[in-house]
């Protein structure tokens, strides 16, 4: 499925793979543009943002607004940049993926090696779950998070999170499970293998690859949410990205564009971070998503 | 796959492997992966199922700033379908969401097939145009509000770059402002369809890509005639979840617009938001997410269907 190009003649062959290659790159410096601009404001003065081009590298570097955007810009009423945010976020994040990754992996196993009548229904009334806009979830969560004392914490938000994460972590694991050999499951459960049992030996060692893509699943889109954190949580014990919207559309004050700037890549390096380490992983979520199972 | 539904179709298991099945103890050993799968379907059924019925009670109700369990039928779909906001709102949501999948969509397949013509450097580049989807839609918004900025952006570096006469102010021209929202949202998730259909490409069938060279198509005519429509499947997956993710757009238009300028970008999920928190209508913001739920519902559902189905047949 390539070398189609190369049947014509050498000369036509060759303005063609130049204009590929042009092509492509030029793409690829469409998608590094944001990023290389949003980085090289947040290393300059405001002065040099005022009266410099936007692409320049900075004339004099300085790293005093990723310390600003760090430990002092002001948010609402405080001025104690996002670190308070940052450190909210990991709180919620980090039980939110354990939790979800765990009960994904147990339903998967049950869905497809302990099948009951009704199980694809069960699944499916799971995965549709999944797709559902959040906006008609808002409105009772709200209240239910009231009711049960939660309501602006990171508890609360922990549970928002694996509520609406299980559909995708059992899904992934389901079709992860599915092409496992029924026949070690079985000869486990001749064996006396139990339920927990068959899970921890059989399957589990070998769900080292679903369980990566599962956990930078989850972890991209709950770092990354927005409207449950400013539904939910919109205070003091807020999320990164509600910090970070905040801070960039506040009116009061001057407006500091690299703080604003230095602040959005912090907010953006963990997953950045991920993607780079396993963007294989992050990739095959992503598709895996889509359902194509 | 087909072994499963032989082996352990509907009650086999467990039972037959253990001699205690009887009592309460057999119950729970019989029972238990349906135990160990009953609170994720039960907090389902409660947190989406429950709640969209909630939701759709909420929207027949008089209640605004906190629920009210008078009952005004209809009442709040019709006020929904006379606001202005609404209509804007939805013509809003037909115009990104037509351009943000037609465009991602054919960027999306250009690059695939450039990349599929055994390109060096492809394990460099398809990571470049890849990266966007991991960051989250506040992060971007901010980064194309500040690239677009009519004072200090776009516009200032072309000016020094002796473009003079060049103007660039969408962002701040309620025109204009929702075809920004489309640049950052193309630039966002372009590069996933990419990888969609380039692994939709690795899939074609070599034999008969052969026979058509052989047949002298061009490598145009071998494209048209015989890959891409082999791809169909891909551009199924494609619109779907394009589509979804048009429909459920928030964070980018409230970090890159907010709404604005006026009410320029409303869009049907910063309409509901509103509504429902800050101008205290929650019943019209109920209706509007159930018109939300219901559009996608029509999309998802069939598909869902079809995938699940499909994989039965296998």
């Amino acid at each position: 499925m390539s070398n189609i190009v190369q049947n014509s003649g050498v000369d036509s062959n060759r303005f063609w793979r130049v204009l590929i290659y042009t092509t492509l790159l030029v793409f690829a410096l469409f998608y590094l543009l944001p990023l290389f601009v949003m980085l090289v404001t947040s290393f300059k003065s405001l002065d040099e943002i005022r009266q410099g081009n936007m692409m320049a590298l900075p004339e004099v570097w300085t790293l005093e607004p990723w310390f600003k955007a760090w430990g002092s810009a002001c948010i609402g009423l405080t001025c104690e940049g996002i670190h308070t945010y940052f450190w909210n976020t990991i709180k919620m994040v980090v039980p939110a993926v354990l939790i979800a990754t765990i009960l994904g992996a147990l339903n998967g196993y049950v869905l497809t090696k302990w099948r009951f009548r009704g199980h694809r229904w069960v699944f499916g009334l799971m995965l549709f779950g999944c797709f559902i806009p959040f906006q008609i979830v808002l409105i009772p969560m709200s209240q239910v998070l009231g009711n049960l004392g939660i309501a602006g914490t990171t508890a609360g938000l922990v549970l928002v999170h694996v509520t609406y994460g299980i559909g995708f972590s059992t899904l992934f694991f389901r079709n992860y499970y599915e092409a496992f050999p029924t026949e070690l499951v079985k000869s486990a459960m001749i064996d006396g293998a139990g339920f927990f049992g068959i899970f921890w030996r059989i399957l589990l060692p070998s769900s080292g690859p679903i369980i990566v893509v599962t956990v930078i699943w989850l972890f991209t889109n709950i770092w990354n949410d927005f409207l449950f954190g400013a539904s939910f949580n919109a205070g003091e014990g807020a999320p990164m990205m509600v910090a970070l919207n905040n801070l960039v559309n506040s009116s009061t004050g001057v407006k500091e564009y690299n703080v604003d700037m230095a602040a959005a890549m912090i907010a953006a390096l963990p997953t950045l971070f991920v993607y780079i380490v396993a963007g294989r992983y992050f990739v095959r979520g992503l598709m895996a998503g889509s359902v194509k199972g | 796959m087909s072994a499963f539904h032989l082996n352990y179709s509907e009650h086999s298991g467990p039972n037959k492997m253990n001699d205690d099945t009887s009592g309460f103890l057999g119950w729970c050993r019989r029972s238990l992966p349906k135990i160990v799968l009953a609170p994720s379907f039960v907090v389902t059924i409660c947190f989406v199922y429950g709640f969209i019925i909630y939701t759709g009670y909420i929207s027949t109700t008089a209640s605004k700033m906190l629920p009210n369990s008078k009952f005004i039928g209809l009442t709040n779909y019709e006020k929904l379908w006379r606001t202005l906001n609404w209509q804007v709102a939805l013509d809003n949501l037909a115009i990104f969401g037509i351009l943000y999948i037609t465009i991602c969509g054919v960027l999306g397949l250009t690059l695939a097939i450039l990349l599929d013509q055994k390109i060096r450097g492809e394990g460099f580049l398809r990571p470049i145009y890849l990266y966007p989807m991991a960051l989250s839609f506040i992060v971007t918004g901010t980064a194309w509000k500040w690239f677009l900025n009519p004072g200090l952006g776009l516009e200032k570096t072309m000016h020094e770059w002796g473009w003079e006469s060049f103007s660039f102010d969408w962002l701040v021209n309620s025109e204009m402002a929702i075809y920004t929202v489309v640049m950052a949202g193309v630039w966002q998730t372009s590069g996933f369809v990419m990888a969609m259909f380039l692994a939709g490409l690795r899939g074609v069938d070599n034999e008969q890509v052969k026979a058509a060279q052989l047949d002298g198509a061009s490598s145009f005519q071998t494209y048209k005639r015989v890959i891409i429509p082999q791809l169909g499947p891909v551009f199924l997956s494609a619109f779907v979840v394009l589509s979804h993710m048009a429909i459920k757009a928030y964070d980018l238009v409230v970090a890159l617009t907010g709404g604005g300028p006026g009410n320029a970008t409303e869009v049907p999920a910063t309409f509901m938001y509103s509504y429902t928190f800050t101008r205290n209508q929650m019943g019209v913001g109920a209706a509007s997410a159930m018109i939300m739920l219901m559009t996608i519902a029509a999309i998802i559902v069939p598909y869902l269907y079809a995938e699940t189905r499909g994989k039965r047949h296998e």
